[in-house]
């Protein structure tokens, strides 16, 4: 039936061969918010943010020190220092290459550089993986959904590695919770507070201020960064043009000063704004925090410290302008581009009633008429279209670099969406001419790989059940071999929209 | 000699990826011998640490560490000096074929980098009140059988609009076989959105397959490979290179003076590879907005307002900097914070697209930005 079709493609990520949805397809989504794992297996073994930000940090001292120490040219390269194995994340040991006389700095940071690929190409794996095998699509969709609106970008250095680890430990665990419980997970997690310059962020009047203040000497760059303050009023909670203004962004980025992360800190700076502890971890450094009352969005905010920022953030959790805010993106996933404005005034209606409960909105969607508008309403992104691709031909195990080379050539490197706004999910992000030829060049490997194992002509009534437009069943039921016929289906035009 | 596609697509892949200045390009092609760039700075590009008012009394203290770099730079007039890293644009200033347009904004007076960028490509007053780009609407200004063409996966918002635009961008896959492409073409033939998109793709494939062969991995291979399109008998005409990483929160010194090392790479490239078609080429750099005067805490800057517009190439009348400065004392500073804008963007584009083009000045601007409110179009920034 066509609404199984949808229930699939639509919400799910596209249809696996032997999947049994039985039974009436929005009970089927519906069972999917129980079925839901936050840390499903294809995720065990991807090492803990605290581990990533302790190898960083250990990295960034070691290459200081070795650049000190820089040995007369044409000398052979004394052995690395040795780390503490605690305090290295389980990797694949892969061995730099290493030229005659090459400076160890350089050879440590090729080190790093390579292990660095491994860990992501390891945490992209495992990502798609897991949404290959889940049992619950709706839910693995939602948490890319999530992730892309929390974006961060791991072409910054200090959040390349991080960036896996964040959607794993501050996204998963939340998706079938509160936005409360995600905004704050998000914004205490060292991947957001790197990558948006928190973690740097001092208020001009905090003691740590004041005191290099007191030295005339000491050259430091120490003050205010609006970044995060910024992008958390735009792009995580209420949305751009609400009402706030620049006011607002300088007075919450003064409110938030102190929010950083341990470990990142040198010497005595660390020792004094006491950012010391587990490196990773999210730390309150109060030596950094801009002291006062604040007024942000007309009220006056007189918590000292921390609390200061956090009353601030769960006074946004739950405003009316992030509901609709998050109401719009979510009808827009499900609904189309243009998303309607009943069904937007209905999740919104629904935010508000319970304060931000995520499976409520995610039940409404599914109750929602709108969602469930005959044909295809969305064009798939890269991410989308690849998964699906993959859970069609019934993909099993994917090599190390396979899904990471295969976003970057499609045009979205997986966690790269290089801003903060994360990647957009409108049909003319994402249907170029360009981007359709690619699709067309990389099927015809991934049909390949299928050795003509599979008829396309069957497979592909299984995807879609009662959908399958007759010119391409025709298209499909011509073509010279299985696989081409498998690659046929997989950039069909239904294929390529939800 | 015949040109494989994909040594062209290969050159654009790295400038994608690796350039610091990560540059996609769009264009479009047009029956005239005059050449048009719009290279636009994602980000909000620091106008006071490009060309800085280093003549104003307020700068050195209000710049810090950031004013360091113009120790030793090049001296445009008594009040601007141009960043070192440019050599090759201080060479075009010299030669009168750069003119510095200081303290520009377009219309938008916010700080979200998106609604900016959306005004800047769209020619709007606010943003996503207009639904295509002004470089969309230029194209229906230009004599008909214009074709435009994206050199990004997707085209960027200034050249989206009514007038067809294919894209194309950098790709290391392999060619799909000609019979499944063919395939494809029948299947497709029945879809509304996907057969224009395909056919354009089709035609791309073929031209392009003549043309670049450039293996390039910098950003001047972004601006060899735009040279090369633009120069094609019967090819583009117009061009948008898009470049990231202007957003320089913190350790702004360094990463600056990276994109200005990249820009002036691209630009002296594009020049190189134009050769005599170098003369009638005009290259507009502009961004969504500028920066904070003050630096920060961090060693950047944060979102302002005012800043710095490019107008380059063989066709410009350049050798100044034209600025009806507002100066950086703090009571001059907009909002408290930002350079004071006191030219309009839209005015100074629409001024130099209609004169490059020999176009209606009060038709082109009205098309380009139907709701510009000044009437005087600026004068003598092309050579006609």
């Amino acid at each position: 039936m066509a609404e199984m079709s949808i229930a699939l493609n639509r919400f799910g990520l596209g249809a696996r061969p032997g999947d049994d949805p039985d039974g009436d397809p929005r009970d089927w989504l519906n069972r999917q918010l129980a079925r839901y794992v936050a840390a499903p297996p294809a995720m065990s073994g991807q090492p803990a943010s605290t581990a990533l930000v302790a190898q960083f940090a250990a990295y960034r001292e070691d290459l200081a020190k070795l650049r000190k120490a820089t040995p007369p040219p044409m000398q052979a390269s004394p052995a690395l220092p040795p780390r503490p194995a605690a305090a290295m994340p389980p990797m694949i040991e892969q061995p730099p290459i290493v030229q005659v006389g090459e400076d160890p700095a350089e050879r440590l940071r090729k080190q790093f550089g390579q292990q660095s690929r491994d860990l992501y190409n390891g945490a992209v794996t495992a990502r798609a993986l897991a949404a290959i095998q889940s049992p619950a699509p709706f839910g693995e969709r939602l948490v890319h959904f999530w992730a892309n609106h929390f974006a961060v970008s791991g072409d910054k250095m200090e959040v390349t590695n991080l960036a896996g680890a964040f959607e794993f430990e501050a996204i998963r665990p939340h998706v079938m919770g509160s936005f409360r419980d995600m905004l704050f997970a998000v914004e205490r997690h060292p991947a957001m507070l790197l990558f948006l310059d928190q973690a740097v962020s001092v208020g001009p009047n905090s003691p740590l201020a004041v005191r290099v203040g007191n030295r005339p000497n000491v050259r430091r760059n120490l003050g205010l960064n609006e970044n995060l303050a910024r992008e958390i009023l735009e792009l995580h909670t209420l949305g751009v043009r609400t009402g706030y203004t620049q006011t607002d962004v300088t007075e919450f980025a003064r409110a938030m000063t102190g929010w950083t992360v341990a470990g990142f800190g040198r010497g005595p700076v660390a020792k004094f704004t006491g950012a010391t502890g587990r490196p990773g971890d999210f730390v309150f450094a109060d030596a950094m925090h801009e002291p006062g009352t604040r007024t942000i969005l007309g009220k006056q905010w007189t918590l000292p410290g921390e609390a200061q920022a956090a009353a601030v953030l769960e006074y946004l959790a739950t405003h009316p302008a992030t509901a609709r805010h998050l109401a719009t993106k979510l009808a827009r996933h499900f609904a189309g581009d243009d998303p309607p404005p009943k069904l937007i005034a209905r999740l919104e209606a629904n935010f508000v009633k319970t304060g931000g409960d995520l499976p409520s909105l995610y039940r409404t969607l599914i109750a929602s008429p709108e969602c469930w508008a005959p044909g295809t309403v969305k064009f798939k992104s890269p991410w989308e279209w690849s998964i699906s691709a993959m859970r069609a031909v019934g993909t099993q195990q994917l090599q190390p670099n396979a899904v990471p080379g295969l976003l970057y050539q499609l045009g979205q490197p997986v966690w790269k969406p290089g801003s903060p706004a994360g990647w957009d999910d409108v049909a003319g992000a994402w249907a170029g001419p360009d981007a359709v030829l690619r699709r067309v060049e990389a099927v015809e490997r991934i049909a390949q790989r299928t050795r003509d194992q599979i008829d396309p002509r069957a497979r592909a009534a299984e995807l879609f059940p009662d959908t399958l437009s007759p010119a391409t069943a025709q298209a499909i039921a011509r073509a010279e071999s299985n696989s081409q016929g498998v690659a046929l289906m997989l950039v069909a035009p239904e294929f390529l929209r939800r | 000699m015949m040109l494989h596609r994909r040594q062209l697509l290969a050159a654009g892949a790295t400038a994608l990826l690796v350039s610091p200045l990560g540059a996609r390009m769009a264009f479009a092609a047009a029956p005239t011998e005059r050449r048009f760039v719009f290279l636009i700075q994602r980000g909000a590009a620091d106008g006071l640490g490009i060309v800085a008012p280093v003549g104003d009394p307020a700068y050195a203290g209000a710049r810090g560490d950031l004013a360091a770099d113009f120790a030793t730079a090049p001296k445009l007039d008594g009040m601007f000096a141009l960043h070192p890293a440019m050599p090759n644009l201080a060479g075009l200033y010299q030669a009168k074929q750069a003119l510095f347009v200081h303290a520009v904004a377009s219309p938008y007076r916010d700080r979200s980098h998106f609604d900016g960028q959306n005004v800047l490509e769209t020619g709007g007053v606010s943003a996503y009140q207009l639904k295509d780009g002004w470089m969309n609407r230029l194209l229906r200004l230009l004599p008909s059988g214009d074709k435009a063409i994206a050199l990004a996966a997707t085209v960027p918002m200034a050249l989206r609009g009514a007038v067809e635009v294919a894209s194309y961008a950098p790709s290391s896959l392999p060619d799909a076989s000609d019979d499944l492409l063919a395939r494809v073409t029948a299947m497709y033939e029945g879809d509304r959105q996907l057969h224009p998109l395909w056919q354009e793709a089709m035609a791309t494939r073929m031209l392009t397959g003549d043309l670049g062969s450039d293996g390039g991995k910098k950003a001047a291979d972004t601006g060899t490979l735009a040279a090369k399109l633009l120069s094609a008998p019967g090819g583009a005409r117009i061009a948008m290179i898009e470049t990231g990483g202007w957003d320089t929160h913190s350790g702004q010194r360094g990463r600056l003076g990276g994109q200005l090392k990249g820009l002036d790479a691209m630009v002296a490239a594009l020049k190189a590879g134009l050769g005599p078609h170098w003369d009638n080429t005009l290259v507009v750099v502009a961004t969504e907005f500028g920066r904070t005067v003050k630096a920060n805490g961090t060693g950047g800057t944060d979102h302002g307002t005012g800043s710095v517009a490019m107008l380059l190439g063989g066709a410009v009348q350049g050798g100044r900097v034209q600025a009806d400065w507002p100066g950086l004392s703090d009571a001059a500073l907009y909002e408290g914070r930002d350079l004071k804008p006191t030219t309009a963007l839209d005015v100074l584009i629409a001024s130099a697209v209609s004169s490059h083009f020999a176009l209606a000045p009060a038709r082109t601007a009205k098309a380009l930005f139907p709701a510009m409110t000044t009437a005087a179009a600026m004068e003598g920034l092309v050579r006609v």
